[in-house]
């Protein structure tokens, strides 16, 4: 049990996909400016993650080594437009404002990279935990940024089925505090994250890169 | 003709895939330690970009979307709509066509191939290719000659960031860089940047 909690825990820091593999960047940055995208794409990697490793390690004896790459995008495929019709039917706003990122699941890296790394070789159901636990590692960084972002650019945090609420006080504003708008604009999602890099590698030294 | 020029530049500097859309993040970070290698990818996404593009352009057109089966079926087909299968039938083009590139490559342009080595294969699953595809898709580019331009336009774009952080990377082994920092850390924080730099091309109008 202890080894099958490893699973699930080890990417939440240690071996985070985003901060430590560097898998997933790309989408990981555009979601990320309300609070409420970013959920519902972490909730919509961690489910494709999950299942494509469960899939890929049903049949990782029948697939031949040299197709693979094929195999394992159809499979990453089908999942995703599975997720994105059923976005479409029950969030149709927030599938628009998503627009082609939900697509870009398909190439996320972090998919290919746990099908390749671990469910070629390992049980079905180690191989569903590893993907909740790197889905959920996906998930922490996309909601911590999601939640500067919107915090210091807006004042404002939107959840899903609850809606926008409003953080900073309106006082704020009538005493001269203005929105970061720099922190809308793409750039500063990736200062971010090389600031969360920064924190958290303070507190793990053996993350620390060797000086070249 | 100067549509084409327009699509061009935007793509190149407003509309850039890394520093705007984050496209191809994963081997810009991986494959950016030297200024060699980052040009053999960047040459290889470019040509994989331009061959792509245009091949889903046409299946977009003449099969996937809304009412294109009316070449072969004529009127009854208005109705049908393939656009839920694009992202598979995309992925299922760029694959093949990268594993066509590389065989064609391979055959008449020895050097080539060994020069981009291991990159061709990887540019699979860049986001970039898929990323341009998606938006063809989304953008409703009219010609095919407008889908080239786009593709090749973005291919630059991504060359050139990927040589830019190259070069700078270089630069940076003889900085001191603060230890938890060193590494992946300052290249994410110098990439966006970089990004703020481009975004001056922004306000431009075309």
């Amino acid at each position: 049990m202890g080894k099958n909690m490893k699973l699930v825990t080890n990417p939440l820091n240690l071996n985070n996909p985003i901060l430590v593999q560097i898998l997933g960047i790309c989408s990981a940055l555009a979601v990320t400016v309300k609070l409420e995208p970013a959920i519902v794409m972490a909730v919509s990697v961690t489910l494709v993650v999950a299942f494509a490793n469960v899939i890929i390690s049903l049949l990782r004896n029948t697939i031949p080594s040299r197709i693979r790459i094929i195999v394992q995008l159809v499979v990453i495929a089908a999942l995703v437009i599975v997720v994105d019709q059923i976005l479409k039917a029950y969030s149709y706003t927030v599938s628009k404002q998503l627009s082609v990122f939900v697509g870009l699941i398909i190439t996320n890296c972090i998919l290919m990279g746990r099908l390749e790394a671990f469910a070629l070789g390992n049980k079905p159901w180690q191989s569903f935990l590893d993907g909740v636990g790197n889905g959920g590692g996906y998930s922490l960084i996309l909601i911590i940024v999601a939640f500067v972002r919107e915090l210091l650019g807006s004042g404002t945090l939107t959840l899903p089925s609850v809606g926008e609420i409003q953080i900073i006080p309106q006082s704020f504003y009538d005493a001269g505090y203005q929105n970061n708008g720099l922190v809308i604009l793409p750039p500063a999602a990736l200062i971010i994250v090389g600031v969360i890099i920064w924190v958290q590698r303070s507190y793990t030294r053996e993350l620390i890169d060797e000086k070249e | 003709m100067q549509d084409l020029i327009n699509i061009f530049v935007k793509s190149i500097f407003i509309d850039n895939m890394i520093f705007a859309y984050f496209l191809g993040m994963c081997s810009y970070l991986a494959v950016s330690k030297t200024v060699k290698t980052a040009t053999g990818l960047g040459i290889a996404v470019i040509f994989v970009l331009i061959i792509t593009v245009p091949v889903n352009w046409l299946l977009e057109n003449y099969i996937l979307k809304k009412g294109a089966l009316e070449w072969l079926l004529g009127g009854k087909a208005l109705d049908i709509d393939l656009s839920f299968l694009s992202f598979i039938m995309y992925i299922a083009v760029i694959a093949s066509m990268v594993q066509l590139v590389e065989m064609i490559v391979e055959k008449y342009a020895p050097a080539l191939y060994s020069q981009l080595g291991i990159f061709l294969p990887l540019i699979a699953v860049n986001c970039a290719i898929l990323g341009a595809a998606l938006f063809m898709q989304e953008r409703e580019y009219e010609t095919i000659g407008e889908a080239t331009v786009f593709a090749l336009g973005s291919g630059v774009g991504w060359f050139l960031a990927i040589v830019g952080i190259a070069a700078i990377r270089e630069k940076m082994k003889y900085s001191d860089v603060p230890a938890p920092l060193r590494g992946i850390g300052i290249t994410f924080i110098t990439t966006g940047i970089m990004a703020i730099a481009f975004m001056s091309f922004m306000g431009i109008k075309l």
